[in-house]
């Protein structure tokens, strides 16, 4: 992903002076705040309660109306996002044959929830309606390859392969 | 040209850009609201003041439709009626059932609209878990449950008082409203201005109940209670036993207080009086290094700093602006700090045996009393202080018939007090009460208006200006000779905002600024009976002004007890002990670590 390998290039200081001359030549634009909001996730990965509050700074106004913003829309994420992303179905299919422990399986090993990274910020968890492979069901998909007929033991080798 | 509508088949003209709920009030039909607030940019989202208009296919928003000529509409139909009580237990579905342990019992508008539209049942059901309690600050307390989400509170907050702090975050079912990043008040900025909980309707956001406390000193018999009352309370606790808004209860409000226990009713306005010869002394001296001594540390404009929600404000967010407020504790504090020395000394109780109550119209006093610089007596100088509301519960516990109490009088010395101190109550009062002793300090005559009043800062316009010209000054103020004082008067911090903006770009240049936190002064404070609309405003201000324009003393330094507290006590103005006990500072709360130092 591009906003990973930015991360690794430029310095924090860097990344703010680059949002800062984003937000600066557009700041008295009205519905300016999302466009904002877009670029600061695109620059950072994700918005950390330190810039969003330099979001609102920069755009005076009140970091209430920024975490309205943030956490009313579903594309704006508030924790980082992991190396690698495993996203659980919880599709109709995958469901019945036991989805569920599927995604109690992830949290137990790796001691994360949906929507939450780990520490080491290795991996993280997200779940999806359905992911068009209900014939491998439960299916899993780290990054863009797809895991079928998933046991929680069959769980454990997979992610070895990520580690 | 006005437009011709018809409301239930009543016709009437209105002109363009009328609401249909503001058409409906011209002849008196009530439209039920809950999310609608008068002069504020309203959501038009908790549906609940919907009516029929011809022609329309679904029922409309009464609050936020505007007429059009020829618009008929129905007001209290069959469909109406419905759609109203679906709306009504679709909001009752996901709020706590806790009417009769909630504070707002019989005082809360979705419960009145309940019983109004004959909600017996209610037959959807929530799964939503409860969420705790946010009792993190020392004035306002949130219960998250009991939110209908009508986003009151936010717009007060942001579009009145322009602080931001409460805004909606998530959404649909899993909406709430919380302070900024954090999830607790006392981690974000707030100014503890209560105004969120003023336009609450229901139990969601309410001050900190000390009643208790309070009941538990007065029934203590090692302890001396006394009692403050801020001027803006006589205007409008007669509101809390449903007498009119504006209606004077001053003589019943000290029968009642002394009932409830209290072994001295003393008033705040002895704080008002002394606070103002305190200011306009600072005031002057001020004037006087700057132009006289060219004294460049000296800072003009000067602000008032009787507001706590303002110095909270001004602390958070212009701490730059910390020299030029006045160092003058508030009137509240000034009276704990002189009764707990002077006054405890006077009658011989020992301070750690005194305690002293205030009842003020706001909840930033309950920060104010415990923040950790206000014991200069040795002991913390205010220990209580209730809202307007929180005293009309206790005299309604005491069983007392408040209505029908007999007027009685303050007790000396501390209850003595002039008609400047009653104008504290409302916005342009401070401002004309220090006028009144400036001038004449300055001049030896009375301020020349009509009946002392300084007309261009009354009123309820957000920012007032008055100019001033300073002439036959006596000998030691020759310096002001021709001086034309420049002052201006802000209420609500949105106002308050504007006024400092134009400083700091150097668009204004003032001498002296009255600043109030709350829209229209202490009369429209958080701690007031609930629900202060500008008409109630009016009604209260008009009673102080009648309360002050019936006294024989009306101006602060012709306050008697204030003369012998100078002769006997504090010497002089800005003196020695002034300075000890009547004066403070202000910190810079934008810098973090200095903002954990002073937590309250």
């Amino acid at each position: 992903m591009a906003t990973n390998i930015q991360e690794t290039e430029l310095t924090q200081e860097e990344k703010f002076q680059q949002l800062m001359k984003f937000i600066e030549s557009n700041r008295e634009k009205k519905g300016f705040l999302i466009p904002a909001l877009h670029k600061a996730q695109e620059i950072f990965g994700y918005l950390p309660a330190e810039v969003r509050e330099f979001v609102a700074e920069q755009m005076n106004i009140p970091v209430s109306t920024v975490m309205g913003v943030v956490t009313f829309y579903s594309f704006f994420r508030m924790n980082p996002v992991g190396k690698h992303n495993i996203t659980v179905c919880m599709g109709t299919a995958c469901y019945v044959r036991g989805a569920k422990k599927i995604v109690e399986a992830v949290e137990n090993t790796l001691g994360i929830k949906p929507g939450e990274t780990t520490e080491d910020r290795m991996f993280s968890l997200s779940i999806q309606r359905c992911l068009g492979a209900c014939g491998l069901a439960p299916a899993i998909m780290i990054d863009h390859e797809v895991h079928g007929r998933m046991t929680p033991q069959k769980l454990e080798q997979v992610l070895e392969l990520y580690k | 040209m006005g437009l011709k509508i018809e409301i239930n088949n009543i016709p009437l003209e209105v002109e363009k850009g009328t609401t249909i709920l503001q058409a409906a009030r011209k002849v008196g039909i009530n439209i039920p609201t809950l999310c609608y607030l008068e002069g504020l940019q309203n959501p038009g989202s908790c549906r609940v003041c919907v009516v029929e208009v011809e022609g329309a296919n679904a029922l409309q928003p009464a609050c936020v439709t505007e007429v059009n000529e020829g618009m008929k509409i129905r007001t209290n139909n069959k469909r109406v009626r419905n759609a109203r009580k679906i709306i009504l237990e679709l909001l009752l579905s996901s709020h706590p059932w806790e009417c009769n342990t909630c504070d707002r019992n019989q005082s809360c508008e979705l419960q009145t609209l309940a019983e109004e539209y004959g909600i017996r049942e209610v037959r959807f059901q929530s799964t939503q878990e409860k969420l705790p309690l946010d009792e993190s600050t020392p004035g306002i307390v949130r219960d998250p449950n009991k939110c209908i989400l009508c986003r009151r509170c936010v717009a007060v907050c942001q579009e009145i008082q322009k602080v931001g702090t409460l805004g909606p975050r998530y959404r649909g079912f899993h909406t709430v409203i919380s302070p900024g990043q954090v999830d607790l008040l006392g981690d974000a900025v707030c100014v503890q201005c209560g105004q969120c909980a003023a336009v609450c309707p229901v139990g969601a956001i309410s001050e900190r109940d000390d009643t208790e406390k309070v009941w538990e000193a007065l029934e203590d018999p090692q302890k001396y209670v006394i009692v403050q009352t801020a001027p803006a309370i006589r205007a409008a606790l007669g509101e809390c036993f449903n007498l009119p808004p504006g209606t004077l209860v001053k003589g019943r409000m000290v029968a009642a207080l002394r009932r409830l226990g209290f072994d001295k009713v003393f008033d705040t306005n002895f704080g008002a009086d002394l606070t103002i010869v305190e200011e306009g002394h600072e005031l002057l001296s001020r004037l006087k290094k700057k132009l006289v001594d060219e004294d460049k540390t000296v800072k003009l404009p000067m602000f008032t700093s009787c507001s706590p929600g303002w110095i909270n404000y001004m602390e958070n967010f212009y701490p730059e602006l910390r020299d030029n407020v006045s160092t003058c504790k508030s009137p509240q504090q000034m009276f704990g700090a002189v009764a707990k020395t002077y006054f405890a000394d006077e009658i011989g109780i020992r301070k750690e045996d005194m305690v002293v109550v205030s009842i003020m119209p706001c909840t930033a006093k309950k920060f104010e009393c415990n923040r950790p610089e206000m014991v200069d007596s040795g002991v913390q100088d205010v220990d209580y202080v209730l809202t307007t509301r929180e005293l009309g519960k206790m005299i309604k516990q005491a069983g007392l018939d408040f209505v029908n109490l007999p007027e009685e009088e303050m007790d000396a010395p501390l209850g003595i007090s002039t008609g400047a101190a009653d104008i504290f109550a409302n916005t342009g009062g401070v401002m004309e009460a220090a006028l009144r002793t400036v001038y004449e300090i300055v001049t030896g005559k009375e301020l020349p208006f009509e009946k002392l009043h300084v007309t261009p800062v009354q009123g309820l316009e957000g920012v007032k200006e008055a100019e001033l010209t300073i002439k036959e000054t006596l000998p030691d103020w020759k310096f002001l000779e021709g001086v034309t004082l420049k002052v201006a008067v802000a209420h609500g911090l949105g106002n308050a905002n504007k006024i400092v903006e134009s400083i700091l770009k150097g668009e204004r240049e003032y001498h002296f600024i009255e600043i109030m936190a709350c829209p229209g002064g202490c009369i429209g404070g958080g701690g007031q009976p609930r629900l202060t609309t500008d008409e109630v405003r009016k009604a209260r201000i008009q009673a102080i002004y009648k309360e002050d324009e019936g006294r024989k003393l009306r101006k602060s330094h012709e306050n008697p007890a204030l003369k012998e507290l100078y002769n006997e006590f504090l010497g002089q103005p800005l003196g020695e002990k002034s300075h000890q006990l009547l004066h403070t500072h202000y910190f810079d709360k934008k810098n973090k670590k200095e903002k954990e130092k002073v937590k309250v």
